[in-house]
């Protein structure tokens, strides 16, 4: 083993350094010079401070071309790693600024050093080749989770939310440490690709099967997958809602991409095989079953929830189901399919919250009735909402639609003339139509009811009509012009060569 | 040129959104610019592309990494299905004059929707066919559930869902298609041009088929068809009878029929008389026929007449696809035409000229109304329109019926009863609803003055002509259609069904 090259190891994280520092910057104005300000402008300004050094850090990502492995894969910076690093500083920039007119808590410094540190947790998160390391930063980010969920202290709901979120978080990060104590003791290391080379080529052991679906299992609780999904409906709904937002966006990206790389990289030689004629343990089956589950249970489920936030989170669970078909498949072509999804469903997820927290904070619920004869009040929000929702359901030409088409393809194009994999098709494309139901619930009650009586136009407030409009922009022009980011994805992963 | 129909049609939407509220009724004169300009646009094509042979309009790369492009090209039968668009969509502004409930919206969602139209006739790319077939399906729902009648959340969410789930399957076959013949483009040429192994084609032929038949109205996926026609507002029941019914069908020719030419073939064995997926499809759009005009022959609701007898209509369309011989398949594209042109009519008339006026559909209240009367004009269109779609000779139904029921003679001569008796039918429902609605006030010379209804206005006059026009236009010189569709017929796009038997 070569000796261990500190310098490189903080040259690499100098982008997580970065948001580290803003973190404690903000504390520092918010607890020195806005001290004394009204909540409204400690929250600009922290958020501020924050946006600006998640963009720095952005920059510092763009600049880095870099492609270097440290202590086997501890860290790791690659072209791959850098684009869904952006991504997640991009998100991380929008729940900011949407939580700039929250009112929930005179805590702000905490809220954002708090939103600051998960992102870190998350960058880490996605560099990394290295279980340690993995769960490590996977508690860094859940931790921060926790108490974001719970951080209106005035609310009983979003304390019952943080319990709820906690609770089943520390079960199944312990569910999630036996199965990579089991891979360590299998394989003697902690890194991927050693693991990968001592299960490789031998026959699944029972001790390697317990590590595989304990693995499942943790990762399948971050994700919201079903059956490990009962936290979400709660948090979603008692979470404030920036917190709800960074949980249903950015913490989705950073899991979804991780699971992957783990289960591709570490489990490479265990994937085994679903076909109903030639059955073998390994990871795929579990995943084949976790996604129809999902895919079922999250849609149908969400038809008959009332509050918008709970359909949303059943609507993550349907979708996880959906982006659970590229593990099954795991080429290059399903990894860059999944973080096209994961992309464009974080913004139209985004979307919908920013929406409802323009909402909310007039109508005082989150409740689908309530959102009667919206367009009239509100017109701009409601076309943003319709394009989000819409997206979401998958109609064309929103990006929505183009995920799932390219979601599908790569899944087809496997293998093509698989049964299994066409039937799994045929399951997710079935549900996604269930799925227009539900959206259209929603934008039923927008567009179509009338009013109550007491018509009131609906003020909002200009940064949030910015933000949202801008992310609705987004996910037409990522419908409209997919190359834009697909060309970027396909060209950092050949880069990567994952 | 063509192209423009999409871009200008979605060009009017936008400028409606930006339409200021106190200028809503703009909204009208915007909608019936943009509808006239796509028609002539539709026109001049038609008039100069007389070869009826494949025309680039655009071509240009959009998805490099999976290779689809933005393609659009128009043959015979794509053309003559633009100018029918193109005739319905200024028609459909007209008998839509009176709406006055969020006018700019209504206008907006119409211009949407037949933008979306355009580009499913236009589309070459199945990709692009299927992004613009799925924008069809969100403002019908809007036109619906806001400005309809009788039940219309209920009638907007059933047709949505149905055509939703319609085009999941025909997602499911695009997608396996394009996979198995190496994801390399998704045009059609290239598609049809592959030669997929029978026994997917032998799934995947009735899985389109049915996915866009689920549009057409094939029985039995037909029932979103009559209550989505009822609860629709006029200018929405013109459009989904006229021109979205037609979307299935040219789906199920244009795609099902020329990807998957061999699941057409005979399966080898025969179960309760049928041999092959063509012998099933034949029969249940023979059901279709006799179905929907039977139903029809019983309704109380005059819309519901008119729902059903487009049913009936498009079984003719469907059946007219499965005789697989050329005057079977021409017939089929002139009855979509002409199908389209007098559904449009007859809802026109129902919709616009007596309920909007008399606010009851009821065929027994209409009648002590003494429409014939008081309503003089409304009685005359229908009783053409009626004629027409009976398909007495002069009118597009004789034509394209005629050569439909030739085409069954040819391939399907066991069948040319039930087509017989369906026809029959046909005369049957149309003359009770006329005469139970226009003709059925007492005999007496009516002591109590006549109920006074607001008088036809000129919009609707203008638009009940057109329509009629081009129907008698059609009946008498259908030549002028047959010259285009025959050699679209002949292009090496349909080898594979020609191949197959005709």
């Amino acid at each position: 083993m070569n000796v261990t090259n500190y310098g490189q190891l903080l040259g690499l994280a100098w982008p997580e350094i970065i948001v580290t520092v803003t973190a404690l910057l903000v504390v520092a104005a918010d607890l020195t010079f806005f001290r004394k300000s009204r909540i409204r402008i400690r929250f600009a300004a922290a958020a501020a401070i924050g946006s600006i050094g998640c963009a720095v850090a952005i920059l510092k990502l763009l600049l880095a071309s870099t492609q270097a492995t440290v202590l086997d894969g501890v860290l790791v910076a690659n072209p791959l790693t850098h684009l869904v690093q952006i991504a997640l500083l991009t998100l991380t920039i929008v729940t900011l600024l949407l939580s700039v007119d929250s009112t929930f808590t005179e805590h702000v410094s905490e809220f954002v050093l708090l939103l600051l540190l998960a992102t870190v947790g998350m960058m880490f998160l996605v560099g990394s080749q290295d279980l340690l390391v993995i769960f490590i930063s996977l508690e860094l980010l859940s931790l921060s989770l926790y108490i974001l969920a719970g951080f209106d202290k005035r609310s009983p709901r979003s304390s019952e939310a943080a319990l709820k979120y906690f609770l089943f978080g520390g079960m199944s990060a312990a569910f999630m440490l036996f199965g990579f104590s089991l891979l360590y003791g299998f394989s003697n290391s902690t890194s991927l690709t050693h693991i990968a080379s001592a299960i490789h080529g031998q026959p699944l052991s029972p001790l390697l099967i317990i590590a595989i679906v304990m693995t499942v299992i943790g990762f399948g609780f971050k994700v919201a997958a079903a059956p490990f999904h009962f936290w979400a409906p709660d948090v979603y709904q008692g979470a404030p809602l920036p917190s709800a937002a960074f949980i249903a966006s950015g913490s989705k990206v950073a899991s979804f991409f991780i699971f992957f790389q783990v289960l591709v990289l570490g489990f490479a030689g265990a994937e085994g095989s679903a076909t109903l004629f030639h059955f073998q343990s390994g990871w795929v089956p579990v995943l084949v079953v976790v996604a129809v589950v999902s895919m079922l249970l999250g849609n149908l489920v969400a038809i008959v929830q009332s509050s918008l936030r709970r359909l949303l989170a059943y609507s993550a669970v349907a979708h996880a189901g959906y982006m659970l078909l590229a593990y099954v498949t795991h080429t290059q072509q399903s990894l860059a399919a999944l973080l096209y999804y994961v992309a464009t469903y974080s913004l139209a997820t985004l979307g919908v919250l920013g929406v409802l927290a323009v909402t909310e904070k007039q109508l005082g619920n989150d409740k689908i009735s309530d959102l009667a004869g919206l367009s009239r009040r509100a017109p701009f929000i409601s076309f943003c909402l319709a394009i989000f929702l819409l997206s979401l359901a998958g109609i064309p030409p929103l990006s929505g639609f183009f995920a799932k088409f390219l979601l599908f393809t790569a899944v087809l194009a496997a293998s093509p003339g698989s049964k299994l994999l066409l039937w799994l098709v045929i399951v997710a494309i079935a549900m996604s139509a269930v799925s227009l139901f539900y959206y259209l619930r929603v934008l039923k009650s927008v567009y179509v009811a009338d009013p109550a009586a007491e018509i009131s136009e609906i003020r909002s407030p200009i940064l949030v009509q910015v933000v949202v409009g801008l992310l609705a922009g987004g996910v037409v022009l990522l419908g409209c012009a997919p190359d834009l980011l697909l060309a970027q994805i396909l060209k950092v992963i050949h880069a990567s060569g994952l | 040129m063509l192209a423009w129909t999409i871009y200008i049609s979605f060009l009017g939407a936008l400028a409606l959104f930006f339409l200021p509220s106190r200028r809503a009724a703009w909204a009208r004169i915007v909608a019936l610019l943009t509808t006239l300009v796509t028609f002539a646009i539709t026109l001049t094509a038609f008039i100069q592309h007389r070869t009826g042979e494949m025309l680039t309009v655009v071509n240009v790369p959009w998805i490099p990494s999976l290779g689809i492009s933005f393609n659009l090209k128009a043959d015979g039968i794509s053309l003559t299905l633009l100018l029918l668009t193109g005739i319905i969509g200024v028609c459909g502004v007209l008998f839509s004059w009176n709406i006055e409930q969020r006018i700019k919206e209504f206008f907006g969602f119409y211009l949407v929707l037949i933008g979306a139209v355009y580009g499913v006739f236009l589309s070459y790319d199945l990709f692009l066919l299927f992004v613009f077939y799925e924008i069809v399906v969100i403002p019908k729902y809007f036109l619906i559930a806001i400005w309809g009648s009788t039940r219309r959340e209920y009638a907007a969410m059933k047709l949505v869902l149905y055509s939703f789930i319609g085009s999941a399957m025909v997602l499911v076959g695009l997608l396996a298609a394009y996979v198995l013949a190496g994801s390399k483009s998704m045009a059609l040429g290239y598609l049809a041009g592959y030669a997929y192994p029978l026994h997917f084609q032998m799934w995947a032929f009735p899985l389109v088929f049915v996915g866009f038949g689920i549009l057409a109205g094939l029985w039995p996926f037909h029932t979103w068809a009559p209550t989505g026609h009822v609860a629709a507002p006029t200018a929405a029941s013109m459009l989904l009878a006229g021109v979205v019914m037609k979307l299935g069908a040219y789906g199920c020719l244009r795609v099902a029929m020329t990807l998957f030419p061999l699941g057409m073939s005979p399966w080898g064995f025969h179960v309760v008389g049928l041999g092959s997926w063509r012998d099933v499809f034949a029969v249940l759009a023979v059901i279709g026929i006799l179905y929907g005009a039977l139903v029809a022959l019983v309704q109380k609701d005059f819309k519901f007449v008119i729902g059903y007898s487009s049913i009936s209509h498009m079984g003719f369309i469907l059946l007219g696809l499965m005789t697989l011989n050329q005057i079977g398949i021409s017939g089929a594209v002139v009855q979509m035409v002409s199908h389209g042109i007098l559904a449009g009519l007859l809802f026109a008339v129902v919709g616009r000229m007596v309920y909007s006026r008399t606010h009851t559909r009821d065929l027994p209240a209409l009648g002590p109304m003494h429409l014939n009367k008081v309503i003089p004009f409304a009685a005359v269109t229908f009783v053409i329109a009626g004629m027409a779609s009976m398909g007495l000779p002069g009118f597009s139904g004789f034509v394209a019926e005629l050569m439909i029921v030739v085409g069954v003679w040819r391939s399907y001569p066991s069948l040319i009863v039930f087509v017989g008796i369906g026809l029959v039918a046909g005369v049957a429902y149309i003359w009770r609803a006329m005469q139970q609605a226009f003709f059925a006030g007492a005999d007496t010379e009516s002591t109590e003055p006549l109920p006074p209804l607001p008088p036809i206005s000129f919009p609707e006059r203008i638009g009940a002509a057109i329509l009629i026009c081009a129907s008698v236009v059609v009946g008498t010189f259908p030549q002028l259609f047959l010259n285009v569709i025959h050699p679209a017929l002949e292009s090496p796009l349909f080898q594979g069904l020609r191949k197959g038997g005709w």
